[in-house]
């Protein structure tokens, strides 16, 4: 059902290749795709009704360029809208001369606050600083202890003054702590509240006047719909938002509540949560979001992951093994194993084209789960070495060893064989596009391509 | 009290007052002249976007409006036409708990952070003053201190409470607290789970196996499999849905923090697509704030004005 707004726009634009303008009429029928893909992003419906008045606008009796179709013109002009509305704020934190800098973690419950305030802490000690962490929320049923399990686990300290149930004492009992001992940042963690509920908006306020934050990051689930605005505006008007973090990206939400919360909010997206673990917190990059509420996918994620994956001298060895069409089966059974490296295949095949939030997904993830790849792996296994280097040996007779041996069947050995040789006519065809790891992302273009 | 009464109760509000848009809608189209027209195109377009912004959906939305537009004839009141509209929709849906043999085992899932551990508690509250004896099993075994969150709110609703070391198999729990819950003679076994997205395919085993060692225990366990909904969840709740009916045989739905602005519009969707009732409907943080739901109440709260 969430097909990629270039799908829905090539089926809009398919009946009119050749025009050399995009006439009225035909950008009317693609903004209806807009709109409604929009809409389905959990994009406010105010701020699509903008949006769309925006795109109209600039798409209307423009030249059709003569090197896009018009739906990829179209959706450039999506693209670049949306891009504008992020503005050129950088992801991460803004500098600060404040010592210590204390940042605050606001927002509704469950958003997840806690969590990300241990995240933090964990990325800011990468980054050579000092932090501690102090929780606020004296009325959520273990979560003092919370944050001290994650505070623990991402190896940051805690300020923890054991019976002190006072949420101000807390916090300017941190920042004293903290001026004491040498800590550079100071991170609190705040109990989830309903934007509505004065008396602990009220807390929230109080706790701000006795720290000072330099930061007060808003916590915001990649789940929400509609109601979005509301609550990042009422917390931005009663206390202050200087940064959105949006969690559980690793989903397949599309997100647009981002878009909605950047537009009407004005505040800048600073962190991207994407995932329960403590290293699951990335600084936000707009093109990637706004990929992903377009329903392109993440590429650039997957090629970072890969970065990491695959070194460089890998990288540069298949590179000129796919130029010289000298990949074989050796070669697809490291691939593999470095699929296997760079996460668990079901978030990976999230980060797709197209494959994030597809129904047909579930089929495809019951063909290419992580047990699957073991079965594929175990068959190249089962191979001599002279087999994998050239797969035109395997024979029926042998395909039958290999099936016993590695305990699947003679149909498996056969499937394995069909897509190893189709895998090798498309990586020729993609010439250098495996160029991975080489720091510089190469072949990005090749890559974008492919999303269209 | 019915929960529209307990959410206005819950919380001292702000005064400022959300005025939804329906009200501005309704208010244009229902005088006596404008109803004895047929519907205008804009007044269906802003009733189309009052039910997107309560988080409805396009598709379901238009199904709405469009069925509204052809059941309109001279007189009718068009809000009413739309409540009547949900309300099938929801009545359509429901169905009533499965029954079997004892103890009653209740299987609680969701995404992270919709309010799952809560519910639980508040759950255990409202089945004990109903005069039966539950039992809670923590088979978050994952997230840090979700047991002794639980313990908590086992301790305020004072009920049994069966607990794992942290990393534990979480189905080996759920046996060991169905097997406590025969031995002890409960009613009613609740169990809480990690949250989980439903794109995670090994987590989502997971449930699957908790559900195979129920059913092995007790014939037809886990009887209710109930996916904690947040209500400000948006289109995303209708994946959510899906992947959860299918590998954890949900077949309930709990609806939280309707205490807020955010109206879980989604659910009709849901009740449409998917056929799943909603259950509950969480309207706070204290060990009280659980209702049972009532398709009236929840189309009434969908259109009233925020106080
Ligand atoms: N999948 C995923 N889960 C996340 C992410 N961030 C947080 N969570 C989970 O979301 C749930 C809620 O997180 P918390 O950190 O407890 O949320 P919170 O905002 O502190 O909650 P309250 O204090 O109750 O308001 C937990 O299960 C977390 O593990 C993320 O980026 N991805
Ligand atoms: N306002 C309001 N808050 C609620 C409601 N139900 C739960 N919460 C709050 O939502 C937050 C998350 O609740 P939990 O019960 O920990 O959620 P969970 O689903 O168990 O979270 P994970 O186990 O981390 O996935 C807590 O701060 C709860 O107090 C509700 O009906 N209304
Ligand atoms: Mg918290
Ligand atoms: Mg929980």
């Amino acid at each position: 059902m969430f097909e990629s707004l270039s799908t829905r726009l090539q089926d809009v634009f398919r009946n009119i290749r050749g025009e050399a303008r995009l006439t009225e009429e035909t950008v009317e029928l693609a903004l209806r795709e807009i709109r409604m893909a929009l809409l389905e992003a959990d994009v406010n419906f105010k701020v699509v009704r903008a949006f769309i008045d925006r795109v109209r606008d600039r798409a209307v009796d423009q030249d059709v360029l003569k090197s896009l179709t018009p739906d990829q013109q179209v959706v450039r002009i999506v693209r670049d809208e949306m891009l504008a509305l992020f503005g050129d704020a950088q992801g991460g934190l803004p500098t600060s001369a404040q010592r210590p800098r204390v940042i605050m973690l606001l927002g509704l419950q469950g958003s997840g606050k806690t969590t990300t305030s241990a995240k933090l802490g964990r990325w800011l000690a990468k980054q050579g600083r000092h932090p501690l962490l102090v929780s606020t929320d004296v009325r959520r049923p273990a979560a003092i202890e919370q944050l001290s399990m994650v505070g623990k686990q991402a190896g940051v300290k805690v300020y923890d003054p054991a019976g002190q149930l006072d949420p101000v004492a807390r916090a300017s009992g941190a920042l004293v702590e903290a001026k004491n001992s040498g800590f550079d940042v100071v991170i609190v963690d705040t109990a989830g509240r309903l934007h509505i509920d004065d008396q602990l908006m009220g807390e929230l306020q109080a706790i701000k006047g006795a720290v000072q934050p330099a930061d007060q990051l808003f916590v915001a689930d990649a789940m929400t719909g509609q109601d979005a605005i509301k609550s990042a505006g009422e917390f931005n008007r009663r206390i202050g938002v200087t940064g959105v973090v949006l969690t559980k990206m690793d989903g397949d939400a599309r997100g647009g509540a981002a878009l909605s919360v950047v537009s009407v909010v004005g505040v800048p997206i600073a962190f991207v949560g994407s995932g329960e673990r403590l290293q699951d917190l990335e600084p936000f990059h707009a093109d990637r979001v706004v990929s992903r509420v377009l329903g392109m996918g993440d590429v650039l994620s997957l090629i970072e992951r890969a970065e990491e994956a695959v070194s460089q001298a890998d990288a540069e060895k298949l590179e000129k093994k796919i130029r010289l069409d000298d990949f074989t089966l050796e070669d697809f059974r490291d691939q593999l194993r470095t699929i296997r490296k760079m996460g668990p295949l079901e978030q990976i095949i999230g980060m797709l084209p197209g494959m994030g939030a597809i129904k047909e997904l579930k089929q495809q993830r019951e063909q290419v789960d992580d047990k699957q790849l073991l079965r594929v792996e175990a068959i190249i296994n089962s191979m001599t070495p002279k087999e994998r280097r050239n797969h035109q040996l395997i024979n029926g007779q042998r395909r039958k060893r290999i099936a016993k041996g590695s305990g699947t069947t003679v149909e498996e050995v056969n499937r394995l064989l069909k897509q190893f040789i189709q895998m090798k006519k498309m990586l020729k065809a993609m010439g250098g596009m495996a160029g991975l790891g080489k720091g510089k992302r190469p072949n990005l273009s090749a890559l974008k391509g492919l999303m269209r | 009290m019915g929960f529209f009464d307990k959410i206005k109760k819950s919380l001292s509000r702000t005064k400022e007052q959300f005025v939804e848009r329906f009200d501005e809608i309704v208010r244009g189209a229902e005088g006596p002249a404008e109803r004895s027209r047929p519907v205008d195109l804009e007044t269906l377009d802003a009733l189309e976007e009052a039910l997107i912004s309560a988080d409805v959906g396009v598709a379901a939305a238009d199904r709405i409006v469009s069925a509204v537009r052809q059941r309109r004839t001279r007189g009718e009141s068009l809000r009413d036409l739309v409540k009547g509209e949900i309300l099938s929709i929801l009545r359509a849906a429901e169905q009533p708990a499965s029954n079997g043999k004892t103890p009653h085992v209740v299987l609680i899932v969701g995404v992270n952070g919709t309010g799952k551990t809560t519910t639980v508690g508040k759950l255990a509250r409202f089945i004990k003053e109903a005069g039966k004896t539950p039992l809670i099993c923590a088979a978050d075994t994952f997230r840090a201190a979700a047991v002794e969150q639980l313990q908590v709110w086992a301790t305020r609703a004072g009920v049994d409470f069966i607990r794992a070391k942290s990393g534990a198999d979480p189905a080996a729990v759920v046996f060991d607290a169905i097997a406590a819950g025969k031995a002890r003679g409960r009613d009613v076994v609740i169990v809480d789970t990690a949250g989980r997205l439903h794109t995670r395919v090994n987590l989502m085993a997971e449930l699957e196996k908790i559900r195979r060692i129920a059913s092995r225990e007790i014939e037809g366990a886990p009887h209710e499999v109930l996916l904690v909904l947040d209500a400000t969840v948006g289109q995303n709740g209708l994946n959510q849905a899906r992947e959860f009916m299918g590998v954890a045989g949900v077949n309930g739905i709990v609806l939280t923090k309707l205490d807020g602005t955010a109206k879980g519009g989604i659910a009709v969707a849901i009740a449409h697509d998917l056929k799943l009732p909603i259950r509950y409907v969480g309207v706070g943080e204290g060990i009280d704030d659980l209702v049972p739901f009532s398709p009236e109440e929840y189309v009434n709260a969908l259109f009233e004005e925020k106080w």
